[in-house]
């Protein structure tokens, strides 16, 4: 059914900003993501990418409007329904790694599997393990994120935000505070995902390359997509 | 909730700041280890005055006090039964000192189940002569065996032993009276009594409670003793001593007494009013004392938890991110809090315990207390109990509001932040 193909999906979705006037952000849009699809949202800095990111994150609350995730209603649920919608159904790739400094990276990339508690410590040790070698940084497990270059710590994030299986995953400029050669790594990386596994991924970026190269480019401007 | 994956995030935490952690927690275990100190000090010089009152005080005392009759005659008369009346210049009626009918009482008392013994006692004011010197003092004849059980009087016999008092014609000084008229352990003692019969008396022995006005008028001998010095019969007792088992119900015991024998009586607490006051004076002290080193403490929690979140923002974006609820965070930072809380707690207690261990063997000789000579302690448990319990509520209570805070970031703030 075309109806359960849908990982996201957006009505009427608007936010305001209040400090220091009341202004628009996002202005009525009515998005839907498809399953398997690799997006790139595009746009000039203050268009309002990133704002539309983080309410589509389920992290932003404050909107008008309604959020679809997997054909179920959202908005309007409980902080703690959301952290769990968040921790089994979308992976978080941000511009910054956000590991864990007092954990190795097996335990950084473990945490949210063991929080979901969906396998065994032992199971998620084995499943972490895979996506790490997936991401070529399976000799880095017992490392502390310390000992990691910036390119290492941001593919142990990817392998963090892959270790619930989730529906999506969600980019904040994953690449944005990497050099040419690891991000292009690193997109290769979500491009390899996209093909091999089918994983649905939406990314936020102000790099044109970068967007060029997926399936889909939704260019936003003042707050509307325009393309 | 995952409390595992909590306490371990927390452990985790913890580990990464464990200079400011142990300081955190070195607070409490100070103010654990000074409350308990304290509050055990307190209690051991509470429960040594008490000593020092109750080894002089009976539980229950009965006796035949001084006063008018109750009914008097004019009561008895029909034609004023329901008149008001006056009667002027009651004086008190002369029942005589002794307990009526005192060897049955003694009797029923010493089979009733809920009294440790019953002492009987003589007690009567006296001249002491010694050459021309007159001193008036009290003389106290008492029953060498009960009156040890009860009230432990050999420990406050300095020279001589209370068995010697068996003897005929044998008294034991108070050490004021002895030093007054120059007397020692073997001389000889006169003693007048009211009706101004001269006895003398060998001395055998002195004694010395602690307390001059004591010392300088009171002695000590048999029941018999006393009896024959002034000229009364065997059953001539003046007092009946009663110690109890459980001496909280003293009160009441004393007012069923009072009723069945139809007798005076006084227990112990009417009797000292003022030690039950200095007592709770002093307990509340040390409670305060502890309560605010443990306020102080909490500070300390709130403070490192505090700093913690301010640091650990990042961390606590990214978690919220991936799943851990607002809830989860607090927890997190509930659980920091009481680990801190009850390690410093249990160290507090160890301390606490060491430093009492410590004050109960330093020296403290006073000559008003022969009995007691190091500091004293009480070891209870209660005490212990009520410190953890302590520990872990203020502990609590300065993690609530940093742990309520981090709940309440907002991931969106931080990560768009950066």
């Amino acid at each position: 059914m075309e109806e359960n193909n849908k990982v996201i999906e957006t009505i009427g979705l608007s936010k305001y900003f209040y400090d220091p006037i009341k202004f628009q952000v996002i202005k009525e849009v009515d998005l839907s993501i498809n399953h398997g699809e690799f997006v790139a949202i595009e746009g000039k800095s203050g268009s309002g990418k990133s704002t539309l990111l983080y309410l589509l994150s389920t992290m932003d609350t404050d909107y008008e409007g309604q959020l679809f995730i997997h054909n179920e209603l959202v908005t309007g649920q409980g902080d703690a329904q959301l952290a769990k919608i968040r921790n089994e159904k979308i992976g978080f790739v941000f511009q910054f790694h956000y590991l864990l400094l007092e954990y190795n990276v097996l335990k950084n990339v473990m945490l949210p599997g063991l929080k979901f508690g969906k396998y065994s410590e032992k199971e998620l040790e084995q499943r972490a393990m895979d996506h790490l070698k997936t991401l070529g940084m399976d000799t880095h497990a017992l490392k502390m994120p310390n000992q990691l270059s910036g390119g290492e710590k941001q593919r142990v994030a990817i392998a963090r935000a892959l270790i619930n299986d989730p529906l999506i995953i969600m980019g904040d400029e994953p690449t944005g505070n990497l050099d040419k050669k690891n991000g292009d790594l690193v997109f290769d990386i979500f491009k390899k995902l996209a093909k091999e596994f089918n994983q649905t991924i939406l990314v936020v970026t102000h790099d044109i390359d970068f967007a060029k190269r997926t399936d889909r480019i939704i260019t936003m401007e003042d707050g509307r997509i325009i393309s | 909730m995952n409390f595992k994956l909590i306490l371990n995030i927390a452990f985790h935490l913890l580990k990464a700041r464990l200079k400011q952690t142990i300081v955190a927690a070195v607070g409490v275990t100070f103010g654990i280890a000074m409350f308990i100190t304290l509050i055990s000090f307190m209690g051991g010089l509470n429960e040594m005055l008490d000593g020092l009152m109750l080894n002089r005080t009976p539980h229950i005392l009965l006796y035949n006090e001084v006063k008018p009759s109750e009914n008097q005659p004019l009561s008895l008369s029909e034609e004023y039964k329901n008149h008001t009346k006056f009667i002027h210049s009651i004086k008190p009626k002369d029942r005589g000192k002794s307990v009526y009918n005192s060897q049955s009482i003694i009797k029923v008392l010493k089979q009733d189940k809920r009294i440790i013994d019953v002492a009987p006692k003589v007690t009567a004011s006296v001249l002491f002569n010694s050459g021309t010197i007159e001193i008036s003092g009290f003389v106290n004849g008492i029953d060498m065996l009960a009156e040890d059980k009860l009230f432990k009087i050999s420990d406050y016999i300095t020279e001589g032993k209370i068995a010697d008092l068996a003897q005929n014609n044998s008294v034991i000084i108070g050490i004021g009276l002895a030093n007054k008229m120059l007397l020692s352990k073997g001389d000889i003692i006169k003693i007048t009594t009211s009706n101004g019969d001269l006895t003398p008396l060998k001395i055998v022995g002195i004694s010395e409670i602690g307390i001059a006005e004591i010392d300088n008028v009171m002695s000590y001998t048999s029941l018999a003793t006393a009896q024959k010095i002034l000229g009364q019969p065997k059953s001539y007792i003046t007092d009946i001593q009663v110690n109890l088992y459980d001496k909280e119900s003293a009160v009441e015991l004393a007012k069923e007494f009072r009723k069945e024998f139809n007798i005076d009586t006084i227990d112990y607490q009417t009797a000292n009013a003022q030690f039950e006051t200095g007592s709770t004076v002093r307990s509340i002290i040390s409670y305060s004392v502890g309560i605010v080193l443990l306020i102080v403490a909490g500070f300390g929690i709130y403070n490192i938890l505090n700093m913690m979140i301010y640091e650990k923002m990042d961390s606590i974006a990214i978690l919220k991110a991936t799943g851990f609820s607002g809830s989860d965070v607090k927890w997190i930072f509930i659980s920091l809090s009481i680990i801190i809380g009850l390690t410093g707690g249990i160290f507090g207690l160890l301390f606490g315990f060491i430093f009492s261990n410590i004050i109960d063997v330093i020296p403290f000789e006073t000559t008003s207390l022969p009995t007691v000579k190091t500091y004293p302690i009480v070891y209870n448990i209660i005490y212990y109990i009520i410190g953890i319990v302590f520990a872990f509520c203020t502990t609590i209570i300065a993690g609530l509001f940093p742990a309520l805070k981090a709940s309440k970031v907002d991931p969106v703030e931080i990560i768009r932040g950066k």
